[in-house]
């Protein structure tokens, strides 16, 4: 149960929610919403931002400025947010279909040009609305609706392509570790500029069926057994990370934040 | 007091004529031929403290657009051909959320990346139907570089006042020719400011229309009111629904609310009308040819007259109906393959002979062509 201060954040109105019985999106729901309290923010002065999919029908359960938009844009709607209001906490909802797929433009340019966001990318490996088809972060041999015989596309590393391209803070934890979470999801807010917190957590639903992890518990155990921290990782080669979740902070640097470039430059073009 | 003149291309005065009406946010991406709006924008927004952003493209110019006017700023956008097809899918999102922008589509030769530089009339139907799903259009046709400047501040005016986004379908001609612009004095015309809630942000239904007008108040981000925006059908909460009477209640409504207003939106223009026995009907950059053609041939006694639709959507049916009298036989010249051309049929089918003149190569169409039309069928 969520503590006391906690459930005004939430529009309870709006229950049930659409996730299946035993989803990770609870887990993630509940630590941002523990982050943004202990962080002392206010609902008014929030945005949760979303695109398409079951981790984007989460703005909607969430009692703040909610935004839920189309397939892998919602990043270029909270970057207009931002912009023109600065002084607003913007979070980004997003899951690994709509961050790297049809939204990996938005995401990198995000990253690229280190606006004050928040994303939280909330990856199962799948699509699961629309009925569990490969999603570019699929592990390679995963069975999958739109992959048969198995995905031999190579998945994307999300903390990987957020660090190349430039974001300020990334980290990944997995639901397993829903305090973690919580520590690095409060860090991704307080940073100024961009940062990406990739939470791996599991659709039992449409991935787990196909790949030998039916229930929320296998897949639970599977974290806690298969996370291994990034200092253990350096020392492991490739051979012995096969199939491991390295979880930690990847990147945690300062530089030139969007927003606050733009103001400096109104300032210098007024005089 | 003397007027305040410019020399300005017409893409110049769309840019300014956002800035008259209010808009301190653009979010774009370069493209021939509409980029100048975007240059423009990027000098001109931040001595005025408002905010300029090139995206990474078409998509995530009208998405940023969107997002700054939900937290409360008068935005726009602008591209062309390729990029008005980018855009279509969150065009439906603003239709859907209920988000005033205004989005300028200088029409350049398609499909597909067609003639980057060379004009047409090819995107009228685009501006209708482009997006998926019904929702009433509001689209202005400048003709003048001065029209440039004051219709961009009607659809601000219209985007504010009806809640959705609204269209100017300038063209590559318009966009950079060169003309006189009388600029006016600031406070000598309209402007419209989207409706604020009247109540407390825990009484605030952020779909709840007003039966006067159709329209919900809009709260911005950031002000106070807590409220969700989607791109599902939604009921009077914002929350998405399966309930069919809320499903239907919410489509309706989104065609409604212009339909019912249509007569305050349309814009029209005439020229020698008045016992015409053959009226040519042309906007956009063909009307400046089409009205010398027309006056050229009344010199020369032809009994001919010209309608101009300055707003291509709502189309001015009713209005044509009036205009075209009891003329026998009505020119429609377009820059694409007949377009416009169906709505006046729709309008006239039965009481006149309706003539197609299109000009696909790139060109313009001259007044000496369409003086040629007009004799033809005299």
């Amino acid at each position: 149960m969520p503590r006391e201060e906690i459930k005004p954040w939430l529009r309870t109105r709006f229950f049930p929610h659409i996730w299946c019985p035993g989803c990770g999106h609870g887990i993630i729901l509940h630590a941002i919403l523990r982050s943004l309290v202990d962080l002392g923010k206010t609902r008014e002065e929030t945005v949760i931002a979303s695109g398409i999919g079951c981790s984007s029908r989460m703005p909607g359960y969430i009692n703040a400025n909610t935004v839920h938009t189309t397939h892998g844009r919602s990043l270029a709607f909270a970057t207009g947010i931002k912009l023109a209001k600065p002084e607003l906490t913007v979070i980004d909802v997003m899951g690994d279909g709509d961050c790297t797929a049809i939204g990996g433009n938005h995401f990198i340019h995000a990253c690229r040009r280190n606006i004050d966001i928040t994303a939280i990318v909330m990856n199962n490996n799948i699509y699961g609305i629309t009925g569990g088809q490969a999603s570019p972060t699929t592990p390679v041999g995963a069975r999958a609706t739109t992959a048969p015989y198995g995905a031999i596309d190579t998945p994307f590393d999300i903390c990987r392509l957020a660090e190349g391209a430039g974001a300020s803070y990334v980290a990944r934890a997995t639901i397993a570790q829903p305090v973690l979470c919580e520590q690095y999801i409060k860090k991704a807010i307080q940073k100024k500029g961009f940062s990406v917190v990739e939470i791996i957590t599991h659709c039992h639903t449409q991935f787990g069926r196909k790949n030998k992890r039916p229930n929320p518990v296998d897949n639970l155990i599977f974290f806690k057994e298969n996370s291994i921290p990034k200092a253990k990782a350096k020392e492991m080669t490739e051979e012995e990370k096969k199939g491991k979740i390295v979880i930690g902070e990847f990147v945690d640097r300062e530089g030139l934040e969007y927003t606050e470039a733009y103001l400096k430059l109104i300032e210098r073009v007024r005089g | 007091m003397p007027k305040k003149l410019a020399f300005w291309q017409g893409n110049m005065a769309v840019a300014m004529g956002g800035i008259a009406a209010g808009c301190r946010f653009f979010g774009g991406y370069p493209i021939t031929p509409s980029s100048e709006i975007a240059e423009v924008m990027a000098e001109e927004l931040p001595k005025i403290n408002g905010r300029f952003i090139q995206m990474e493209d078409e998509i995530g110019g009208i998405a940023a657009t969107i997002g700054a006017s939900i937290a409360g700023y008068k935005a726009m956008t602008a591209t062309s051909g390729p990029g008005f097809s980018l855009k279509q899918e969150n065009l439906g999102l603003a239709y859907m959320a209920e988000i005033p922008i205004v989005v300028i589509d200088v029409m350049r030769g398609g499909p597909s990346t067609g003639l980057p530089t060379r004009v047409s009339q090819q995107d009228v139907m685009q501006a209708r139907w482009g997006t998926h799903g019904d929702h009433g259009t509001i689209a202005y046709a400048p003709s003048s570089v001065q029209e440039c400047f004051e219709l961009t501040i009607d659809a601000f005016n219209m985007a504010e006042r009806f809640r959705q986004p609204v269209l100017v379908m300038s063209d590559e001609v318009i966009g950079h020719m060169r003309e006189k612009v009388v600029i006016p004095e600031p406070g000598s015309y309209p402007i419209v400011d989207r409706k604020r809630p009247k109540v407390s942000p825990e009484e605030f239904v952020p779909y709840l229309a007003d039966p006067a007008d159709d329209v919900p108040a809009m709260a911005s981000f950031g002000d106070g009111y807590r409220w969700h925006v989607t791109g599902l059908t939604h009921n009077d909460y914002g929350f998405p629904t399966n309930e069919p009477e809320e499903i239907g209640k919410k489509h309706l409504r989104l065609v409604r609310k212009v339909e019912r207003f249509r007569d305050e939106i349309v814009k029209y223009d005439l020229e020698q009308t008045e016992g015409a026995e053959i009226l040519v009907v042309s906007y956009g950059c063909v009307a400046r040819s089409a009205v010398r053609a027309v006056r050229e041939a009344r010199a020369k006694g032809i009994r001919v007259g010209h309608f101009r639709p300055i707003t291509l959507w709502p189309f001015p049916d009713k209005e044509l109906i009036q205009a075209a009298g009891q003329a026998k036989k009505v020119i429609v010249p377009e820059l694409n393959c007949g377009q416009m051309i169906s709505e006046v049929k729709i309008a006239l089918g039965c009481k006149a002979e309706i003539i197609p003149s299109n000009l696909v190569n790139g060109e313009i169409l001259r007044p000496h062509e369409i003086l040629a039309t007009i004799e033809e069928v005299a």
